[in-house]
């Protein structure tokens, strides 16, 4: 199974989510931001950083690289699509995921571990997981905080969308302590947090990050 | 000339010869009257404006080290054979390069940006730590880890809270966005830096060691290609104005010469660095920090062959209007500079072109020893460039030790009020704790990403930042910076030995074997004969010490001027140990997790009470004489330490400093928040002091070590063998609430917590 990793310029933790691809035993494809091609992989990682600075809306620049033209339909057409992150918030910004992040409430950066409960193991990236598990994984973001409007909250809500929820306090001020959702379909997955951080004995919190690349390579396998 | 075009007339060579009675502006710009007398003498003819923007920016004292030279004979004069052994590139490149063995070399540095950081603390900040990245860089390293070494007034006092949550954000803003770890570093409080915030940067590169790269242009023909982001206003003469002048009540206003950062733009400039590194099409490389293209083009002339010849017109400009001798001056960050052979130069700018970096070429190596820059076809500067970039003038500076050391080293705590019960003795534990100094650091350190590039096997609060270099075997290294300057302004001799035992013994508490050293020396006025006295003490202190040890210094940093008035800052040499593991994933960390674990004290402590936190927090005294430095203990505990931390012998040790026994006994059980019982009289008794000084003392070469009943006897023959003092105090129990000192107090872990955590919340906010 190939799993692609893009490369936007100011992608950050590219590298580490390349590593995870490999630890599970799956080929990590190096994607790049200015190549609308996806070299045949089987689902994508959009990793954590700070795409073009950020310095305008974060995510808002990266949404409209020539890589975005060939993912955008693919994820519609049901390619697992995880964004980390950075990651997350292109998603967004690509309308494959609703809502928006904004700046932390406190307004400072953050770096944690960070416990968080599993709210649906059924997508693509958390079927290795339990519903209701509580997991550890890295947070470290600037601009965390999940809202979209009260309709739009509750309908994720009902239909499941929520993926992750913080548990303990919040770290950021998210609308209902979201910390990850998915589409309607369950490929695309985003999240705040860092599961590629979380994959090695000795170098971060727990190994709680594996199951978001075994759960894909599951359903490669399977599929 | 068929076209005319509108531009204001440059001073250049050939109207220097013609009008030698010109006034220039020399001591506005920071040169003395003989300094001036000398360049005239150099070119023989008085200098073109150009050529005196260069030379006065790489006079000032930052650039030369014109007060601080004569001194650095103590690094050669102290480094043996064996030491050098080690060193792939020593002192005077923009930074040491060390072997860690199996192909892999490391590269470490640690720089000031103190006054920029005063008066523009975000900006400031953030520059400190992009200048430090780029000088590794240059080395053709890919940068690994970051650390911050801050001090700051008085936490209380309003303009801490200007400075202070400006430097972190830029020091993060910075650092995060470039994607590199920050794995440690240090925060204190003192009021001697009211005015003077030290605001140190260090930074970790790693590479094969086939791949270091020089700053030198050599081969004529070559092109001389500027790269990276174009050339601003900005930090013009930030060099000479900041640096070098102290800051006085009353002066004007000085934002505008602080440099401004565009991380994104490093990080881009990172990439783009080592493709070209991996491609093999850099002949010699050098960033442009302090002093802009004044110091690039004339140090890797200087290094090289000697002459080069540039076209300053062509250096691509944010701000048409520039003049060339403020594009010469300009510090503008994110800007390289390479030397590149011409057959390569196409496939060079290809790769420049796929990162959108910006990527001229200025000019080229010629044969000769001038450095010509010509301005629109016009001769403006023709220079020998090692006169511009090596040899500045020299100052011997007077030196004498301060009057005042006297009654100081002999007001020591011994008439101070000793806490005499239990009670007491843990209200001054929880008041130590709470205290700005020895209170939880994480409202700084958790706005630092410490885990990116996956990498990081410690960090911060932990003793060492650790980080692996090699992703096949675990091969990596351990960092640490310290400096106690309370201790430096009793003794600066020892006080530069403690900074370095410090250091050295966090690296090894890590479980690494220490091999290198950079410093940072942060002193007041060279002008002040004290100062320089203390300068020379702590230089002195330093290449001393690193002959006992064993360990090489392999670059560092001079700054000077830290001062508001007459008044200096405490002499504060900031020193970076960097030692190497085998495998990170054997790392000792600082807490204990497991219970039945027993806790051993290693070393032993004497009555050394002045300097210390303890003085300071619960008397704010500041006297005496500092705790005694023993270099061969510390070696012996760093052998132990690395030993025990290979053979698994050891779960968790802590290093004893700031605080002394008690705080790393709190520090160790607050960190996973596992309990412990320990008693102290026996090891009271065996040094024949009483409890409190047990508890409280900061006497060096010491740690603590939780160590698995069943390697207990295995380590205690170690430390017999070897000869190291080792007590058994306690046992890590999770049924304990926090510490119980059995016949002294029993503290609950949740009174601790208070204590630690709320210091930094209360001020800044949570």
């Amino acid at each position: 199974m190939k799993v692609g990793v893009v490369t936007f310029p100011g992608s950050l933790d590219d590298r580490d989510a390349l590593r995870a691809v490999r630890a599970v035993g799956a080929e990590p494809v190096s994607l790049w931001h200015g190549d609308a091609d996806l070299k045949g992989v089987d689902a994508v990682i959009l990793p954590g950083g700070f795409s073009y600075g950020d310095y305008l809306r974060c995510g808002a620049i990266a949404r409209f690289a020539p890589v975005m033209d060939a993912l955008i339909p693919a994820a519609q057409g049901g390619l697992p699509v995880l964004g980390i992150c950075n990651g997350f918030q292109v998603l967004c910004e690509s309308h494959l995921l609703p809502g928006a992040l904004i700046r932390n409430d406190h307004r400072k950066f953050n770096c944690i571990d960070q416990r968080l409960v599993v709210e649906n193991a059924s997508t693509a990236w958390t079927s290795d997981f339990e519903t209701g598990q509580e997991i550890t994984i890295v947070l470290k973001n600037g601009e965390g905080g999940y809202v979209a409007d009260e309709a739009t909250l509750d309908r994720l809500e009902g239909e499941g969308q929520v993926v992750f929820r913080y548990a303990g306090s919040n770290p950021n001020g998210s609308y209902r302590a979201i910390a990850g959702v998915t589409n309607e379909r369950g490929n695309v997955v985003g999240l705040m947090p860092h599961p590629e951080h979380c994959i090695e004995d000795g170098y971060g919190p727990s190994l709680d990050g594996l199951p978001f690349f075994t759960s894909v390579l599951r359903q490669a396998v399977s599929a | 000339m068929t076209q005319q075009i509108n531009r204001p007339a440059v001073d250049t060579v050939e109207h220097a010869a013609t009008s030698p009675d010109v006034e220039q502006p020399w001591a506005e710009l920071g040169l003395k009257a003989d300094e001036y007398a000398n360049i005239r003498e150099i070119v023989g003819r008085r200098p073109t404006s150009a050529e005196l923007a260069m030379y006065s920016v790489m006079w000032s004292e930052h650039c030369s080290y014109k007060s601080s030279k004569v001194h650095f004979k103590l690094w050669g004069e102290n480094t043996t054979d064996e030491m050098r052994e080690k060193l792939l590139v020593g002192i005077g490149e923009n930074a040491g390069v060390v072997d860690i063995g199996e192909g892999w070399a490391v590269t470490f540095k640690v720089e000031s940006h103190n006054h920029p950081s005063y008066v523009e603390p975000y900006q400031g900040a953030a520059t400190g730590v992009g200048g430090i990245v780029r000088d590794i860089m240059s080395m053709g390293a890919r940068p690994i880890a970051v650390m911050d070494p801050l001090r700051f007034g008085n936490l209380n006092h309003p303009d801490t809270q200007r400075v202070l949550p400006g430097v972190v954000a830029g020091v993060g803003g910075y650092g995060n966005c470039l994607g590199l770890p920050n794995i440690g570093g240090e925060v204190v409080f003192d009021d001697c830096y009211q005015g003077n915030p030290l605001v140190n940067a260090l930074c970790v590169g790693a590479m094969r060691t086939s791949d270091i790269h020089l700053a030198k242009a050599s081969g004529v023909g070559n092109k001389v290609v500027l790269f990276g982001a174009k050339t601003g206003g900005d930090g013009i003469g930030g060099v000479s104005v900041l640096a070098s002048e102290t800051f006085d009540e009353g002066g004007p206003t000085k934002r505008p010469a602080v440099q401004v950062g565009d991380p994104f733009a490093e990080k881009v400039l990172i990439e783009c660095c080592l493709d070209l590194y991996a491609a093999g099409v850099v002949d010699g490389i050098q960033d442009l920090g302090g002093a802009g293209l004044s110091c690039a083009t004339s140090e890797l002339a200087s290094n090289g062959d000697g002459g080069m010849k540039v076209e300053l017109d062509r250096v691509p400009l944010r701000d048409a209007s520039l003049r060339p001798e403020e594009i010469l001056m300009s510090e503008s960050q994110e800007r390289m500079m390479a030397v590149v052979h011409p057959d390569r130069l196409e496939e060079f700018l290809a790769i420049t072109d796929r990162w959108d970096v910006e990527a001229t070429v200025l000019g080229e190596v010629t044969d000769g020893d001038r450095l010509v820059i010509t301005w629109h076809g016009e001769v403006i500067v023709d220079v020998p460039p090692r006169s511009v970039a090596h040899e500045g003038p020299t100052y011997q500076r007077p030196l004498e030790r301060p009057a005042y050391l006297d009654a100081l080293q002999e007001n020591g705590t011994h008439a101070l009020a000793k806490p005499t019960t239990g009670d007491a003795l843990k209200s001054d534990l929880l008041t130590l704790l709470a205290s700005p100094n020895l209170c939880d650091k994480s409202w700084v350190t958790d706005q630092y990403d410490r885990y990116v590039m996956g990498n990081t096997a410690l960090a911060m609060p932990d003793d060492a930042g650790v980080v692996r270099v090699d992703e096949e075997t675990g091969r990596g290294v351990a960092v640490s910076t310290d400096c106690n300057g309370r201790f430096a302004k009793l003794d600066p001799y020892a006080g530069a030995q403690l900074a370095l035992a410090e250091s050295y013994r966090n690296v090894a508490t890590s479980g690494a074997t220490p091999l290198a050293v950079t410093d940072c020396l942060n002193f007041g006025s060279p002008e002040d004969p004290g100062v320089m006295w203390q300068f020379r003490e702590a230089i002195r202190g330093i290449a001393e010490g690193c002959k006992t040890l064993g360990i090489p210094v392999t670059g560092g940093n001079v700054s000077f001027y830290n001062q508001t008035g007459d008044v200096a800052i405490h002499p504060t040499p900031v020193i970076g140990v960097l030692g190497v593991m085998d495998d990170v994933a054997r790392r000792t960390p600082s807490g204990w997790r497991t219970p039945g674990q027993v806790i051993y004290l290693l070393g032993t402590t004497r009555d050394e009470l002045d300097g210390g936190e303890w003085a300071n927090v619960v008397h704010g005294h500041l006297g005496g004489h500092p705790p005694v430095v023993d270099l061969a203990a510390e070696q012996l505990l760093g052998e132990i330490l690395v030993n025990a931390s290979r053979d698994g012998l050891v779960d968790a040790a802590h290093d004893l400093s700031d605080g002394g026994l008690a705080v790393a006994l709190a520090e160790a059980t607050l960190r996973h928040g596992v309990g412990a019982r320990v008693w102290l009289d026996d090891v009271a008794a065996r040094d024949g002091i009483d409890v409190f000084t047990t508890l409280f003392s900061e006497s060096t070469a010491r740690a603590i070590v939780a160590v698995p009943r069943s390697e207990e006897v295995r380590f205690t023959d170690m430390c017999t063998a070897r000869g190291q003092a080792h007590a058994r105090i306690g046992v890590v129990d999770d049924q304990t609430d926090g510490l119980d000192v059995q016949g002294q107090f029993a503290v609950s872990l949740e009174q601790l917590r208070r204590a630690h955590q709320d210091t930094l919340p209360a001020v800044f906010g949570a």
